[in-house]
């Protein structure tokens, strides 16, 4: 398994809990399932307590438990399944700002889109990371620097992953019809 | 025409390098076949039944002469010597090597063409109106739309691995010539009470397997929100659309499904609390594109041409073509001309790399350097002047593309099918080309009127056949090939699927089949003026049924 984010390679300081594993003394993120006990257990330790969802779920009842939520993670079954894009477009939507993963089996390919989607990173299975080097994920968002939409939202919590992956072309026309307008 | 900037250079010239990367890490095992796929289909580039397929996109159809002739440098350089033009405005070319895809896509992305989106759960390749920017009755040009919609659908990090295909095309007149209606969206350009230029929103219209004639979302939608509006619908499809089949995941399931009222209802609420103005195209952007689809430059001219009137005269063939092959042209003095690819006993939509050049000649001397393909499979010549017709004529009788076919029953649109196709069940090419024999007198096609034909060669539906007037469907029946026949299909004109007549006909009596249903429709027309589609519509199955199955 590996986890990373636009940085390259970053420890996992997430415990995953599956089924009915207890949760450990340590930041975890239980699966959507157990989501009272996830809140009670993030009331009384904020910060430390995150939740995995299957991509059939409905983002939007969650919007009460932003504030004690400090991490989602998002499944994706399989790389083919684009349904996790979506539902982390509609989180920052309605205003989660926590961190956001993307776990599965994705591909480098898609790591612009997951960033732009609003994920903060990508939890690999083992299988997947080790035929897929890091560097091949660094390299992807070398070769794609340009996106034709815009509203990739820039958000609140400060740090690299502010910027979108690649630079929208629209916002680029725009500032040079400006700058051709003031010279 | 819309020429690139830096950034449409730069985005496309790095998706090729892109590709290639990818190209490379399938072969060094980093990416699976089941990964490398997804991607390489983004590309246009499809596995087929004896080599590689690639289908390179023709936005909306539209094409200038140098482009047109890239085309045909591709086919005699990496190709066998000619392209196939397809039912989405696209070419598809049947025999490229995987190692030469990459030099392709650059030669493509010299002329400002690519093969993004043009297979792959994504959104496809935008289509229109041949007549964009010609037809009289227009109310805006539809290929700015179609422009601004390839832009943000290419690479949309949201929408780019969808439940399945995502069709969209757009029409600025009131005669739809885009068939919007069997589309995943279908957008007509109308304006309201107040003036104003927005979009009539169809969704959820398809053929395959499931056919269905799109529902109404929206009456009218602002152009502004057109952005906005559409990410709704999609981002609505891709959280709820259905991923457990891949024959039930398109969206028109979806919308048949919960019903047009649920679905409209969360698009609805998802544009309501979306910021719409991140997301819209900005009005400059609007413009900006808008000014490439401006009338070109028409030298003004008389609305007759004596020239013309003494050819018509003294060519009756030429008077036959200009009649059933030219339309209405919005400025005085020039026509619009379809150059036929159905030949009689040809392969409907193919075109050799000499035709294509000659076809790049003609538009640059003849049509402001503009060409269109349409859905029908046919090229249209936009901008012809009256005076030019004639010398335009004799040069495409030159190289065997004066049939004065079109809308006619040779005017056959057909898939590839088992020649090439790796999902066909049967063959369609040879059908339509054995109908195309039957039917082949001028005279006799004249006299049967307009009447569309259309085969494919399998439930995929690639060859439209359930909007077909006569539709064909190519099935495989233990081994053996065995063709559906529908009637009444029609995918504008008051939308509808055609119903099957009954029980399939073998290849070699399909020909007979469709004489049959064309022999009892002139007995029974009121007169010449009533069309195939009108006395079905009067008439109904019986007396055809009847004609096909009781007379045996």
């Amino acid at each position: 398994m590996r986890l990373l984010d636009r940085t390259g390679e970053i420890t996992d300081a997430w415990a995953f809990v599956e089924g009915e594993e207890p949760a450990p003394d340590a930041p975890c993120i239980l699966p959507y399932d157990r989501l009272e006990e996830a809140l009670a257990l993030a009331a009384a330790r904020p910060g430390e307590v995150g939740l995995h969802l299957p991509n059939d779920t409905d983002p939007r009842g969650l919007k009460p438990h932003f504030g004690v939520l400090a991490m989602i993670s998002v499944d994706f079954p399989s790389f083919a399944d684009g349904r996790g894009f979506s539902i982390a477009k509609c989180l920052r939507l309605i205003g989660y700002e926590g961190r956001l993963r993307a776990r599965g089996p994705v591909i480098a390919d898609q790591f612009a889109y997951l960033l732009e989607c609003g994920f903060d990173e990508v939890w690999l299975p083992t299988h997947v990371a080790q035929r897929q080097p890091v560097e091949s994920w660094l390299a992807q968002l070398e070769k794609v620097s340009l996106s034709y939409q815009r509203g990739t939202p820039e958000r609140a919590h400060g740090g690299a992953g502010n910027a979108p992956a690649r630079a929208s072309i629209l916002e680029q026309r725009r500032a040079a019809r400006s700058e051709g307008a003031r010279g | 025409m819309y020429r690139y900037d830096e950034f449409d250079h730069r985005f496309v010239e790095e998706r090729v390098a892109e590709f290639r990367g990818q190209v490379a890490r399938r072969l060094s095992g980093e990416l699976t076949e089941e990964e490398f796929k997804p991607l390489r289909l983004m590309n246009g580039l499809y596995l087929q039944l004896h080599a590689y397929m690639l289908r390179v996109a023709i936005p909306y159809g539209t094409l200038a002469g140098r482009q047109m002739r890239m085309l045909a440098h591709i086919a005699e350089k990496w190709d066998r010597g000619y392209g196939h033009f397809t039912t989405r405005q696209n070419i598809q070319f049947n025999w490229p090597k995987l190692n030469d895809v990459g030099d392709i896509l650059d030669a493509l992305a010299s002329v400002e063409m690519h093969a993004i989106q043009t297979s792959g759960n994504c959104i496809r390749n935008v289509t229109s109106d041949p007549l964009s920017g010609v037809a009289p009755d227009e109310i805006e040009d539809p290929r700015i739309t179609a422009e601004v919609l390839r832009q943000w659908s290419s690479l949309h990090p949201e929408f780019t691995f969808l439940g399945r295909k995502f069709k969209i095309a757009v029409t600025g007149c009131a005669v739809d010539r885009a068939a919007i209606a069997v589309h995943d969206i279908g957008l007509q350009i109308v304006r309201n009470a107040a003036g104003e230029v927005g979009y009539r929103v169809l969704v959820g219209g398809g053929q395959g397997r499931s056919p269905f004639i799109a529902k109404k979302l929206r009456e009218f939608l602002p152009r502004e929100d057109l952005l906005p509006y559409l990410t709704a619908a999609l981002r609505v499809y891709n959280l709820h659309g259905r991923r457990d089949n891949k024959f039930k995941a398109r969206i028109k399931i979806l919308v048949h499904e919960i019903g047009i009222d649920a679905y409209k209802e969360q698009v609805e609420g998802e544009f309501a609390a979306m910021d719409r103005a991140s997301v819209a195209a900005p009005w400059e952007e609007w413009t900006r594109i808008g000014a490439y689809f401006a009338l070109p430059d028409l030298p003004a001219r008389a609305g007759e041409d004596a020239g013309l009137e003494r050819a018509l005269k003294a060519d009756p063939a030429f008077a036959q073509w200009v009649e059933q092959n030219t339309h209405a042209h919005r400025v005085p003095g020039y026509r619009a001309a379809t150059v036929s690819l159905k030949p009689v006993g040809g392969v409907p939509g193919d075109a050799t790399a000499e035709q294509m050049r000659v076809l790049a000649d003609l538009a640059e001397a003849h049509s402001a350097d503009e060409l269109r393909i349409t859905h029908e499979q046919n090229v249209v010549l936009p901008h012809v002047a009256l005076a030019d017709l004639h010398k335009v004529y004799r040069a495409l009788a030159g190289i065997g593309l004066d049939a004065p076919n079109r809308g006619l029953i040779t005017d056959i649109i057909a898939c590839p099918g088992l020649d090439y196709c790796a999902l066909a069940t049967a063959r369609s090419i040879p059908v339509a080309q054995a109908i195309s024999n039957r039917f082949g007198s001028t005279r006799r096609q004249a006299e049967i009127g307009p009447l569309a034909i259309k085969i494919s060669g399998c439930i995929n539906a690639c060859g439209h056949h359930h909007v077909a007037h006569i539709g064909i469907l190519g099935l495989d029946k233990a081994g053996v090939e065995s063709y559906q026949i529908t009637l009444g299909g029609e995918p504008a004109d008051g939308p509808a699927i055609g119903e099957r007549t009954g029980p399939g006909f073998g290849f070699d009596e399909v020909p007979d089949a469709i004489e049959t249903i064309v022999n009892r429709y002139l007995e029974l027309r009121e007169s010449p003026r009533e069309t195939f589609l009108q006395a079905y519509r009067r008439l109904g199955m019986a007396p055809f049924k009847e004609a096909l199955y009781e007379a045996a």
